[in-house]
């Protein structure tokens, strides 16, 4: 070990000398005296980067060593967190998120209806129940499996004390060439909110278009193949295939599969302060003796069986803006979606049975600005088109009303942190026929554990 | 099955679609423009380096969007800070891009605070802490010591991904040791009236650049890492500065001034923008400009009396 004593001895000679250079700068020092000392200063400078790698060196030398000799009772180290013990290290990343909301409404939550959309019995539309709840806790797992595969799971613990697998899926991350393989449950590709997690929604729920196209949000057990080209401009295409588990599918025992969806991306940046990315998606589902509610212009909802198909068409864009790229202070999120479903097939009433054809849709436009660090308001308007359903002989039953459900959201959120959030929601809903509901919800929502990147 | 034809078709048209560039260059996704800088240093025209962030960008709070994701996918290298500076946008980008000659533990990811001594290395993990990283302080970039050490283990791994151009590196990266060596020489010389100077940060960001010269840091804007500098927590700062003056409130580029100049309207003591990296300024146009400019502005307020 001969570098290092050299070192030391050259380091010692140096100093002094360099201190002493300093203080006794005299202004006219001869040109030989100034290169000597701008020589000395350069090896100095030289040395004292190589210390600095031996030391960075023999620390990390001394952490494996103390991982190697685990039972070694010599003092701890309080500055380092000590080695996490070997069973353990391997544990995945949890996350929690707490929720919890409080919800007031001008009209009753039970008669919440979307007049005119065929919607699964039980569907969870509107602003659920009234007053203070929990509302969903989502423990979050994921760590990589081995060289070639991820795993992540969602299980949401619902306020009624019952559980449900959000998402539960392996993921690969070696294919390469921009290939992205998934399979398991998962929240379908479609759109832009449907697979995010609620946490991360910018109002307390879902719009309207989701609740009456998509169950509130599409997820299904299958595989999903996702393909980034390989091109300056973002285009992102996916492929899906699932077992139609939720609706518009009807989660029957099949061979072949349930649902199917194809997604198409594309994004970019407008110089530094401007980004943006907008997207078309098709999912195709399959339908049969799915139990529907209809809620008719007048009257008590019908109960009644589809058997057909479903097309949704989903139009995503959205446009972000932040000063220079900088989004801690102010920032801007324009975001809109339009959906189209069209179903056809068979519907039964009690015994009388004919076809069924509708064409659907209904879209969002929502804003979200943060007017100063920690505070953002939001406005979310939105609406939906019953069209004009074609039910054959039961179209007299059914007839609709014309009616066009509309709703404005106004929101106010506080986060003290990245990791926890404070709403206000104000909304006039004009969803069912009559008077307008109107809505003030009050959400926290708080995210324990690991940091979790977010998704655009 | 009619689907998976449709998907084949696909696939097959927006592939022949796409005139795949015929760069020889080595792509490198540098996460911050320290790294950005110092990749085109050690790899001149060997290496294209597209930079994801700019000095005027908190590096805590990315959006994970759509042409960072494109840029992933065909990257060879990707040059980052790691300890955890990157954990709110890098893992989405790499879940996502498909590329795996990039992810964590392959020769293609490069984290460059692995390379040196962590300062601030917290003795609790626990976020009433704050926005703490468990690794250690991330800003390791304020050294230039630190920036010597990442060098000579970028270019170990620029000649590992490259092999082909191991000497073009090893060149490089020699002649670049001796002009930084140098320079670290003259700002050692030039810096010595800094020593023992106490400061105001906006950020706990400068740990690096103040244990490098010898500055002690009296009192941090931000009550705790990440978390705005609030009215009540600014008055205490006001009640440390009577104790223990402090010559100037050093804070960033990308950073809101208000707090800086707030103290110094209510407590004298001069703001200092620094770079804190490559862009930050207009004198700080390169690594070599990063430190000039930084140790200019903090003399000047430095040296009065």
């Amino acid at each position: 070990m001969k570098t290092p004593t050299t070192a030391w001895l050259t380091l010692a000679l140096a100093i002094p000398i360099g201190a002493s250079a300093q203080t006794s700068a005299t202004p006219d020092a001869s040109p030989q005296i100034q290169q000597l000392r701008q020589e000395l200063d350069a090896l100095r400078a030289a040395y004292e980067t190589r210390l600095q790698a031996l030391e960075a060196r023999l620390q990390s030398a001394e952490q494996q060593a103390r991982r190697a000799a685990p039972n070694d009772d010599a003092p701890a180290v309080p500055a380092a967190p000590a080695a996490p013990d070997a069973a353990n290290a391997f544990n995945p990343a949890v996350s929690l998120i707490l929720s919890g909301l409080y919800a007031g409404s001008s009209r009753d939550p039970a008669s919440y209806r979307l007049p005119g959309f065929e919607l699964p019995t039980g569907a969870a539309i509107g602003p659920g129940s009234r007053g203070l709840s929990l509302t969903e806790s989502e423990l979050g797992l994921s760590a990589n499996i081995d060289p070639w595969w991820r795993g992540a799971a969602h299980i949401a613990l619902h306020p009624d004390d019952s559980m449900s697998v959000e998402e539960a899926f392996v993921q690969t991350t070696s294919l390469g060439d921009g290939l992205t393989f998934k399979g398991g449950r998962f929240y379908s590709g479609i759109g832009y909110l449907n697979s995010q997690h609620a946490h991360s929604w910018d109002f307390a729920d879902n719009p309207l278009a989701y609740q009456a196209f998509l169950g509130t949000q599409y997820g299904d057990d299958g595989v999903q193949l996702q393909w980034l080209a390989p091109t300056e401009q973002f285009l992102q295409l996916g492929a899906e295939l699932g077992r139609g588990r939720g609706f518009p599918g009807d989660d029957s025992s099949r061979n072949g599969a349930g649902m199917s969806a194809l997604t198409a991306h594309t994004g970019g940046d407008l110089g530094d302060s401007h980004n943006w990315r907008a997207g078309l998606s098709v999912l195709n589902a399959r339908a049969s003796q799915q139990a529907l509610s209809l809620a008719p212009a007048l009257g008590d909802p019908v109960g009644a069986k589809f058997s057909g198909s479903t097309r949704v068409w989903v139009l995503d864009g959205v446009w972000k803006w932040a000063p220079n790229g900088n989004a801690t202070r102010t920032h801007f999120k324009l975001q809109g979606e339009y959906l189209r479903s069209t179903r056809s097939g068979e519907l039964s009433i009690a015994s009388d049975s004919d076809r069924m054809h509708t064409i659907q849709s209904g879209w969002y436009l929502q804003g979200i600005y943060q007017f100063m660090p920690r505070w953002r308001l939001g406005l979310r308007t939105e609406a939906l088109n019953a069209g004009s359903p074609d039910y054959g002989v039961n179209t007299p039953v059914l007839a609709g009303s014309g009616h066009a459900p509309r709703k404005h959201s106004l929101m106010l959120d506080y986060s003290p942190s990245e990791f926890s959030r404070l709403r206000l929601q104000l909304a006039e809903d004009r969803a069912r026929i009559g008077s307008a509901d109107h809505q003030l919800l009050l959400q926290y929502q708080m995210s324990l554990g690991a940091h979790g990147a977010h998704g655009y | 099955m009619k689907l998976s034809k449709k998907i084949i078709g696909l696939i097959t048209v927006a592939t022949a679609c796409i005139a795949l560039p015929a760069h020889a260059a080595l792509k490198v996704f540098a996460c911050e423009p320290e790294w950005g800088a110092l990749t085109q240093e050690l790899g001149g025209n060997l290496v294209e380096v597209s930079v994801a962030t700019t000095a005027l960008q908190d590096p805590h709070q990315i959006q994970a969007r759509p042409s960072l994701l494109a840029r992933t996918r065909s990257a060879d290298l990707l040059v980052c800070t790691g300890a955890e500076l990157e954990a709110g946008w890098l893992p989405v980008l790499l879940q996502q891009s498909g590329n795996a000659r990039i992810q964590p533990g392959q020769g293609g990811n490069f984290a460059a605070a692995d390379f040196v001594r962590k300062l601030d290395v917290p003795a609790r993990l626990d976020r009433a802490q704050g926005d703490v990283h468990a690794a250690g302080n991330p800003h390791i970039q304020t050294d230039p010591r630190n920036i010597a050490l990442v060098a000579q283990a970028l270019a170990a791994r620029l000649q590992q991904v490259d092999p082909a151009h191991a000497g073009d590196y090893a060149a490089r990266l020699a002649d670049f040791s001796h002009r930084w060596n140098q320079a670290l020489a003259r700002w050692n010389t030039q810096a010595a009236p800094l020593r023992g100077m106490a400061v105001v940060s906006q950020h706990k960001a400068y740990a690096y650049l103040y244990d490098w010269l010898g500055i002690r840091e009296v009192a941090v804007l931000e009550p705790k890492p990440g978390v705005e500098p609030s009215a009540a927590h600014l008055q205490q700062v006001l009640t440390t500065l009577k104790g223990t003056p402090a010559r100037m409130t050093v804070f960033s580029a990308y950073q809101d001034p208000r707090a800086a100049d707030w103290l110094s309207k209510n407590a004298g003591v001069p703001a200092v923008r620094i770079a804190f990296t490559v862009g930050g300024t207009d004198g700080a146009k390169d690594l070599f400009g990063l430190f000039d400019d930084t140790l200019e502005r903090l003399l000047k307020p430095g040296s009065r009396p």
